[in-house]
């Protein structure tokens, strides 16, 4: 008998581990009311909105360079990444700077959101497969729906994210 | 313990390929018959360096060929042999291909074992001829194997007795490593000698009390021995005897029959140890092999050798800086309007400190233009003896420092050049003197500081270049117009476009056409430009123009509605007031402007970059800036000048992507981030 409990007790362990491995943490932030996550491990720094650098003959939603210590990193609005109506910046307004990994580099982007909500664990199991929206919204660059706490939460691929919007602008070329 | 070697193994390279350079350069200098035992030494030093090194990292083909070199170099050395054109050709080929298998261990590629197998052939070969007196031994170098037995009856093996001082350990030597070498040369058998050992509450571990009696069997020569102990030389008693000389000295004493017995029996044991070498040789395989299969292609991290004088004066201007900033600290404390002066003065020491901190500071990254120069020697060599030409190289300037990067970027183009100077410019002797010419032709290095920029020069006092034909030339290539008109100097410039040659035969040194135009595209891509000057029969000159550093650049400010834009210094021409009146329409938009002889187009910057105006005046009374880039000029119509500063450059592709009309950006006094304007790019995008 106690040599079953014994087992149990280490099934349940197991299981916890197998939770524990596939545990991801988000950082999850709203943007016209909807919520997004971002893999907090992408996540260098959250800081408030400053002016930028206008970079000429850019689609409007990249809104410039900023100095972050000495680096140049441009940032873009993904209010208007997304077309969802513009919003005035206010002092809740925060740029999130990720780390974009690319083959062979990681590059440093902000992205301009309208406020930092929270860090949530996610269970990497109960993570669905973004459904097709047809044309009316591209889901190359969502990773996937999870819902926390009652709210649909999307999961950025902040990596496809950043390379489509650079085929877009070739396209746009 | 084990430690790393492979940390150090960056270090090695860089070394070795520095000694081939030496070696590279001595081989160069020596000049066949009269030897300059200075010059040897030299080479002798830099050969042996690198064998050791190569040995001690297990990098053993390398240290074997080098070994061949260092033989031959060694007779030279000795005076044992002649120094002549042909023997210091073979090593010359010899450096090269050293510098190949170096290059290829170094990324982790295969050794190209064929070419490695010609040279050292080649050089035993050189190393045979002219040892007619010991052919028995020079035999045994080219075809080791079958002469081996007979050879080594006259001397199976050495006994050595090794008896190191007791600071051994404390020199880096370390006598485990040596008979593992010595073992790689034949059979070894080791006895220590613990006679010397103190009690153990006397022993101190770093010191050495042993003392070794070595048998080493084999067909060894003396001085493969004497390499091992070379760095211990000093540290050691020893003695090194041939087993034949022993057995000689006290026959019936010695336990070992091999060297004693009569000749039939001798003969048996030495087939024996002739194969001893060779099983050794077959297990050393792998071992050697085992580097190069890794997948080492880790890319080798870029280092620079700074001068120590450059890091001393970087520490002292940081000595300064503090001190300037605790002053200005304890000033600000309780600072009151008396204090004034005070903090004005403690203001412009750190503004001049700050300075001269960021100019030391750039000049870790210069270095100076000789490790450019210091390959054309050899090349000017080989091309002109190829090439049946008399050429003698003129360096000046080789001081001269530039940055790193300039330094790796500016070779190839110069490489070409210099080539081109010689196959296109200094005419073959014959030819020379018939145009009343010297035959010997001279080509010039010349590097110097002139401005904001550096400039390198290739001149020859060769033919010179003919505009006329240039044109003709061009004109069939269907590079111009017939009917252009072009200056002299436009003439010149053709060479420049992209598939034009003018050289009647295709030679394998330059003439495919390729090349002119990629010299330029290098060249500007290190922001800078080049210029000839020619004169026919007389010689002609290239000038490449650098700019100073590649990190910093002399910028000029403008503003643009809000935003602020830098242009280079360098392209700028000059800025004057745009009065309505000097502007003349094209087709009612294209705006130009007359520039004394010249019309130029106005580019209006903030339409080019569609910058927010708060004020909607299209008046033309802003402030036209007159640039250059890549030949053509255009006026960017801007707001205001704001001042001439020094930025640092900052790619904005590290993070982001090419901009077009944007080469770059900074970071200007208040923190923000300011773009620096490609001109080139900015003429593409106004013509789109």
């Amino acid at each position: 008998m106690a040599r079953k409990e014994k087992k149990l007790t280490e099934e349940e362990k197991a299981q916890e581990k197998e939770v524990q491995r596939n545990l991801v943490q988000y950082l999850s932030f709203t943007l016209n009311s909807e919520e997004y996550g971002v893999e907090i491990l992408r996540v260098q720094e959250i800081r408030c909105w400053e002016p930028v650098s206008r970079v000429p003959n850019v689609p409007s939603y990249e809104k410039g360079v900023i100095n972050l210590r000495g680096a140049i990193i441009p940032i873009i609005d993904l209010r208007e990444r997304f077309q969802l109506e513009e919003a005035n910046y206010t002092a809740t307004t925060a740029v999130i700077i990720l780390r974009v990994e690319e083959e062979d580099k990681t590059r440093i982007v902000g992205i301009v959101i309208d406020s930092v909500s929270d860090v949530l664990d996610v269970d990497k199991r109960t993570v669905q497969e973004s459904p097709s929206f047809g044309s009316k919204v591209s889901t190359d660059y969502i990773s996937g729906l999870v819902e926390v706490n009652g709210k649909m939460l999307t999961l950025l691929d902040i990596d496809q994210f950043l390379s489509l919007q650079e085929e877009e602008e070739k396209e746009l070329n | 313990m084990t430690i790393d070697m492979e940390q150090f193994h960056q270090v090695f390279f860089e070394e070795s390929f520095e000694g081939l350079d030496v070696m590279e350069t001595g081989l160069l200098n020596l000049s066949p018959g009269t030897a300059d035992m200075e010059e040897i030494n030299t080479i002798f030093r830099a050969a042996h360096s690198i064998k050791g090194g190569s040995g001690t990292f297990g990098f053993m083909d390398v240290s074997a060929f080098t070994h061949v070199m260092e033989t031959l170099l060694d007779e030279m050395r000795d005076g044992r042999r002649q120094v002549e054109q042909r023997g210091v050709n073979v090593l010359l080929g010899s450096v090269d291909c050293l510098r190949e298998m170096l290059a290829a261990i170094q990324s982790g590629d295969e050794v190209d074992s064929k070419s490695v197998s010609t040279h050292q052939k080649e050089l035993e070969i050189e190393l045979n001829g002219s040892r007619s007196e010991a052919t028995g031994e020079a035999a045994e170098i080219v075809v080791p194997e079958p002469d081996k037995a007979e050879d080594s009856a006259v001397n199976l093996g050495w006994h050595i007795i090794f008896c190191p001082h007791v600071h051994l350990m404390k020199t880096g030597n370390d006598p485990v490593r040596m008979f593992r070498e010595l073992e790689e040369l034949g059979d070894l058998t080791v006895e220590a000698d613990f006679r010397g050992l103190p009690e153990i509450q006397d022993l101190d571990p770093e010191e050495c009390h042993l003392s070794w009696d070595i048998r080493l069997e084999g067909d060894i020569e003396r001085h493969e021995i004497d390499e091992i102990f070379d760095w211990v030389e000093d540290d050691c008693d020893m003695s090194i005897i041939s087993f034949a000389d022993e057995a000689e000295k006290n026959r019936p004493a010695e336990e070992d029959l091999v060297a004693g017995e009569p000749i039939v029996e001798k003969v048996v044991p030495a087939q024996e140890t002739a194969k001893a070498p060779t099983k050794q040789a077959v297990k050393a395989e792998p071992e050697v092999k085992r580097p190069e299969n890794k997948p080492a292609a880790k890319p080798a991290s870029a280092s620079i050798r700074v001068d120590t004088a450059k890091i001393d004066s970087l520490i002292n201007m940081v000595g300064e800086l503090v001190i300037t900033q605790s002053m200005l600290s304890s000033l600000g404390e309780d600072f009151d309007m008396t204090k004034l002066d005070l903090l004005q003065s403690g203001l412009s020491q750190l503004e001049s400190h700050t300075r001269e901190l960021q100019q030391s500071a750039m000049g870790i990254r210069m270095m100076p233009i000789s490790f450019v120069f210091s390959r054309f020697p050899r090349l000017v060599h080989d091309l002109s003896s190829k090439m049946g030409k008399q050429i003698e190289l003129k360096l000046s300037g080789e001081n001269t420092e530039v940055d790193k990067t300039v330094i790796e970027l500016i070779s190839d183009p110069l490489v070409h050049l210099v080539r081109n100077s010689l196959d296109h410019g200094v005419e073959m002797p014959d030819e020379r003197i018939a145009a009343g010419k010297p035959a010997l032709g001279i080509v010039h290095l010349n590097a110097f500081h002139r401005g904001g920029n550096i400039v390198i020069e290739v001149t020859d006092d060769g033919n010179g270049l003919d505009g006329d034909k240039l044109f003709n030339k061009a004109v069939e290539k269907g590079v111009v117009e017939p009917d252009t008109q072009l200056t002299e100097k436009e003439k010149f410039d053709l060479i420049f476009a992209a598939g034009f040659s003018t050289a009647e035969v295709v030679s394998d040194v330059s003439g495919r056409g390729v090349g002119m135009d990629v010299v330029r595209k290098n060249i500007e891509a290190l922001g800078g430009h080049v210029e000839i000057r020619s004169k026919l029969g007389k010689g002609s000159t290239f000038a490449i123009y650098l700019p100073l550093t590649l990190a910093i650049l002399d910028g000029q400010s403008v503003a643009v509605g809000d935003e602020t834009y830098i242009v280079p210094l360098a392209s700028v021409i000059e800025s004057f007031n745009l009065k309505p009146e000097m502007v003349s329409y094209v087709a009612g938009r294209g705006e130009t402007f007359r520039l004394r002889d010249e019309y130029l187009p106005i580019l209006r910057m903030d339409n080019l970059f569609g910058v927010h105006r708060t004020e909607s005046g299209k008046g033309s009374d802003g402030l036209l800036v007159v640039v250059e880039g890549q030949g053509t000029r255009c006026g960017l119509l801007v707001d205001d000048l704001l001042g001439q500063q020094q930025v640092v450059i900052k790619s904005l592709e590290t993070n982001y992507r090419k901009i077009e009309g944007i080469s770059a950006a900074t970071i200007l006094g208040d923190g923000s981030v300011g773009l620096i304007l490609d001109i080139p790019g900015l003429l593409r995008l106004a013509n789109r």
